[in-house]
């Protein structure tokens, strides 16, 4: 079996798989994280979303061997219970979710936008947060958590 | 009618403290300081952990954070039946509040003999029980003396309203920060040792039967452990989730399956509903002392589709067998109600079986996770004593699960000279709304019917009217009319399985009169907010609509391509009371621009979470209004995707305003569907004040509105 080595939450990995399988699929099932969902398994909804370089992509219709060296950061490398990004802080300020299943995919896309545009409008966030989908009606809540952790990071 | 809530020392056990009145089932202490609550109600993303939390922390007088809560098991938690129909705070809350009453009054009593100073001399701060001349005890020290294996109590009296200091305050929820950090909490997260993989193979065709099935596909998948067939109902179970999916892909490439049976044409489903064999109950009649003479009759027929539950997790439960009995993981809103369901399929005594609650996504209602549960069950029964962990498709979840029911509805509205309305009726026709477990002599869960031996199909039924109706729901006017007949047709066949989403049929009811007094009050050129002002003599129904009305600045200029549209509803005509008012924009594309809502719930335990839920309530019901339509052709559901089923997004969400009226005397109710019905009147009475086109038949898409200007 070939091997496919990328930096997973700053930490180097290699991972023994058909290089073809879903990178979902390999980071719950080889690497046993929970954080990343599996929601469709078509890119359609946003709940595995994880950060690729730069960019928040979906990581069940992304293969393995597309992150080969590259930096993968899921929703576990964002921050800790001791040391929480101001994302993470701010969702819980403005209680910004009801089930919360979607939740995990939705900073990911949002730490991407802050990464590129430390201080977006409403607008702006509505637009890097529309291909994540959130069932419970959270929407203006998680906006408005985005933009105090985009303030509280501009504040130093 | 203002109906107070009972004082609260009035006789009588709150009815889940009836049903499981042991004290000790809902609570104990512990020497180090911790209380563990444990109610029968689960956590569907609604926050009532929480809110039953601050109950019982403020009922005891301790610090929120020394409240444990302890997931729902059959093996060990009180029977409240199902979390649904927005009774937690209702049901588990008062429950909680009067069991913690007494167990408080119990240890005071304790705490007064030990001391050896008056009941009355003591006080309670974070657990520490002081009486005069310093001296001091706590529910720690005492918790080894004091027994709580004794049952509830009628006459205790819980604090009064002022007196509480959690209750009626925001707190934090507490299954948040978990959530944002990522943490396993979801049951699709919960690892367990030795864990297997099982998936089950399903017909594209509605109700096809499985004739063949070659193995030899699956059976060279790496990983396999067993592949399941009992009649119809087929499935893998492997070492790996990935090599369980390739097992079933290679399973449904050797099946061969009958036809399936005919579905209804999605493109007139008002004249299926009306043409099907159905039982019919007159849910309501009033009838006046003098009929005036009938000037005329204003006939308006209303449609929703089948709406679709469309959980953003798919459903997901884990089994494992110990001998002759079983234990199951699972997501279901009635851990008690699933087990009844798992012993009638299985022909076991429920004490064979335990069902223990983890959290789900939100499910809205009855969606697959009871059916996976059954799934997993019958899986694992061939893996050896492993547990089997089964996660449905998202293909799966969009057309294997129950819906919303499709509902056609007819009001009629005679109107005298002077075009006040003296008589009143409405029909509708749909099938049941209800079909969850445990509530019959069959069972309701999806394997059960694909069985060699299968169980029949469950048609669904309706709740009745004192648990607030089904399809009837919210059909029984509140305005002051002088006479109505209030009639519903239940389907008794079902091509299309139907049971409960949010609000049963309240959203459609609500959308229908509360659409026909829209166009009442524009034919007769009144004001729609004073038409329904002057119709009402609930003061909590009135103060919710002038609320929202001030609040939203009623009524804002006219604007071309603007519209305002006010919808009303009390859930379930005993429930909470909520207002809504829509501003629009649009053309052929409907633009929901704001929503400006006042709510009122009673006693809010937790405001921030009651303006969580109508928030919620209010973004969903955009959703299904202007987006949802459950698709099939004649053989098959064909909105299997979320392109194909297409819901809200970030982009189109509009700006949601919340106004809760507190009431801290009245009785608490839920909050979780309270918006949906206002919501969907206020947004199509907002499209006809914007176009001056009537949408009766939802959801509101380009299509519709352009059938509707033709129709114009």
């Amino acid at each position: 079996m070939p091997s496919v080595r990328f930096r997973l939450n700053g930490a180097e990995t290699e991972v023994d798989a058909d290089p073809d399988r879903s990178l979902l699929d390999i980071l719950r099932g080889h690497l046993g994280m929970s954080g990343p969902h599996f929601g469709c398994g078509a890119g359609e909804c946003g709940a595995c979303n994880i950060i690729v370089g730069d960019r928040a992509i979906s990581a069940c219709d992304t293969p393995l061997w597309s992150v080969a060296d590259k930096d993968v950061t899921t929703i576990e490398g964002l921050g800790t219970s001791e040391r929480p990004h101001p994302l993470q802080r701010a969702f819980i300020a403005e209680q910004a979710l009801q089930c919360g299943y979607c939740v995990s995919g939705i900073l990911m896309s949002a730490a991407a936008l802050l990464r590129r545009n430390p201080s977006p409008t409403s607008r702006e966030v509505k637009e890097a947060l529309d291909r994540n989908l959130c069932r419970c009606g959270s929407h203006n809540r998680m906006v408005r958590a985005v933009l105090r952790a985009a303030e509280e990071m501009a504040a130093g | 009618m203002n109906q107070p809530a009972p004082p609260p020392s009035a006789p009588g056990l709150p009815v889940s403290l009836a049903a499981n009145p042991k004290l000790s089932s809902w609570l104990k202490f512990s020497s180090s300081g911790q209380v563990t609550v444990s109610p029968g109600k689960v956590e569907i993303g609604q926050g009532i952990v929480t809110a039953l939390a601050q109950i019982a922390a403020d009922e005891l007088d301790i610090d929120l954070s020394r409240v444990q809560m302890i997931r729902t098991s059959t093996a060990v938690s009180p029977n409240e039946g199902v979390t649904s129909g927005s009774l937690s705070i209702q049901q588990s809350g008062r429950a909680l509040r009067h069991a913690c009453a007494e167990v408080r009054q119990i240890f005071l009593q304790q705490a007064a003999e030990r001391l050896g100073v008056g009941i009355d001399t003591l006080h309670i701060e974070d657990g520490i029980i002081s009486g005069p001349g310093n001296v001091r005890t706590s529910y720690w020290e005492l918790a080894d003396e004091v027994s709580l294996d004794r049952n509830a109590t009628p006459g205790v009296t819980p604090k009064i309203a002022t007196s509480r200091t959690l209750a009626g305050h925001s707190a934090q929820r507490i299954d948040i920060p978990d959530k944002v950090l990522g943490r396993p909490r979801f049951i699709h997260d919960h690892a367990l040792a030795g864990i297997l993989h099982g998936r089950v193979l399903r017909p594209e065709h509605a109700r096809a039967k499985l004739r063949e099935l070659n193995e030899d596909g699956a059976r060279a998948v790496a990983g396999l452990v067993a592949i399941v067939r009992d009649g119809s109902f087929a499935g893998v179970v492997s070492e790996t989730e990935h090599g369980a999916e390739a097992a079933l892909n290679a399973l449904r490439k050797g099946a061969t399956w009958s036809d399936g049976e005919l579905l209804p044409d999605e493109n007139d489903l008002a004249n299926f509903l009306k043409a099907q064999p159905s039982e019919s109950t007159v849910i309501g009649k009033k009838t006046a002392a003098a009929l005036c003479a009938v000037a005329r009759t204003i006939r308006r027929q209303y449609t929703r589709p089948y709406i679709a539950h469309a959980s953003i997790a798919p459903s997901c439960a884990m089994a494992r067998w110990d001998g002759d009995r079983v234990h199951v993981w699972t997501h279901s809103q009635g851990v008690y109600l699933l087990r009844a369901d798992l012993a009638l399929v299985l022909k076991l005594p429920v004490e064979n079986i335990t069902v223990e609650h983890l959290e789900g996504a939100g499910c809205y209602g009855h969606n697959a996770a009871d059916d996976v549960a059954l799934d997993a069950v019958l899986l694992a029964k061939s893996a050896g004593g492993r547990p089997v962990r089964v996660q449905w498709s998202r293909q799966g979840e969009m057309s294997d699960a129950p819906f919303g029911a499709a509902m056609a509805i007819e009001i009629e509205a005679d109107l005298d000279a002077r075009g006040a309305i003296i008589d009143w009726r409405h029909s509708i026709w749909s099938n049941g709304h209800a079909a969850r477990p445990g509530r019959a002599a069959q069972p309701a869960l999806l394997a059960a019917f694909e069985l060699e031996n299968p169980f029949p199909r469950m048609v669904s039924t309706n709740p009745p009217q004192a648990n607030g109706g089904g399809g009837d729901r919210n059909s029984v006017p509140l305005y002051d009319f002088p006479s109505w007949h209030i009639e519903s047709h239940r389907l008794i066949t079902m091509p299309i399985r139907t049971s409960a989403l949010r609000t049963l049929g309240g959203q459609g009811n609500v959308f229908a009169i509360e659409s026909i007094l829209d166009e009442i009050a524009a034919e007769t050129g009144e004001d729609p907010v004073a038409f329904r002002l002057r119709h009402l003599r609930d003061e909590r129904a009135k103060d919710v609509i002038r609320a929202a009305a001030v609040r939203a600045g009623w009524k804002p200029e006219k604007q071309p391509g603007i519209g305002h549209g006010i919808g009303f509803g009390r859930y379930k005509n005993t429930g909470a009371y909520c207002a809504a008012i829509a501003e629009i924009e649009g053309a052929e594309e409907i633009n929901v621009r704001k929503l400006t809502l006042a709510v009122d719930v009673g006693e809010a335990i937790n405001p921030d979470g009651v303006i969580n839920q109508i928030e919620g309530g209010a973004l969903q019901a955009t959703s299904w209004v202007l987006k949802e339509r459950v698709r099939f052709d004649r053989e098959r559901i064909t909105s299997t995707s979320w392109t194909e089923y297409p819901i809200l997004r970030f982009s189109e969400v509009p700006d949601v305003e919340v106004e809760v009226i507190q009431r801290p005397d009245m009785d608490p109710v839920g909050a979780g569907e309270a918006a949906h019905g206002p919501v969907t009147a206020a947004i199509v009475n907002a499209v006809f004040d914007a176009l001056g086109v009537r949408v009766r038949d939802l959801p509101i898409t380009r299509d519709k509105i352009i059938a509707a200007m033709d129709l114009s």
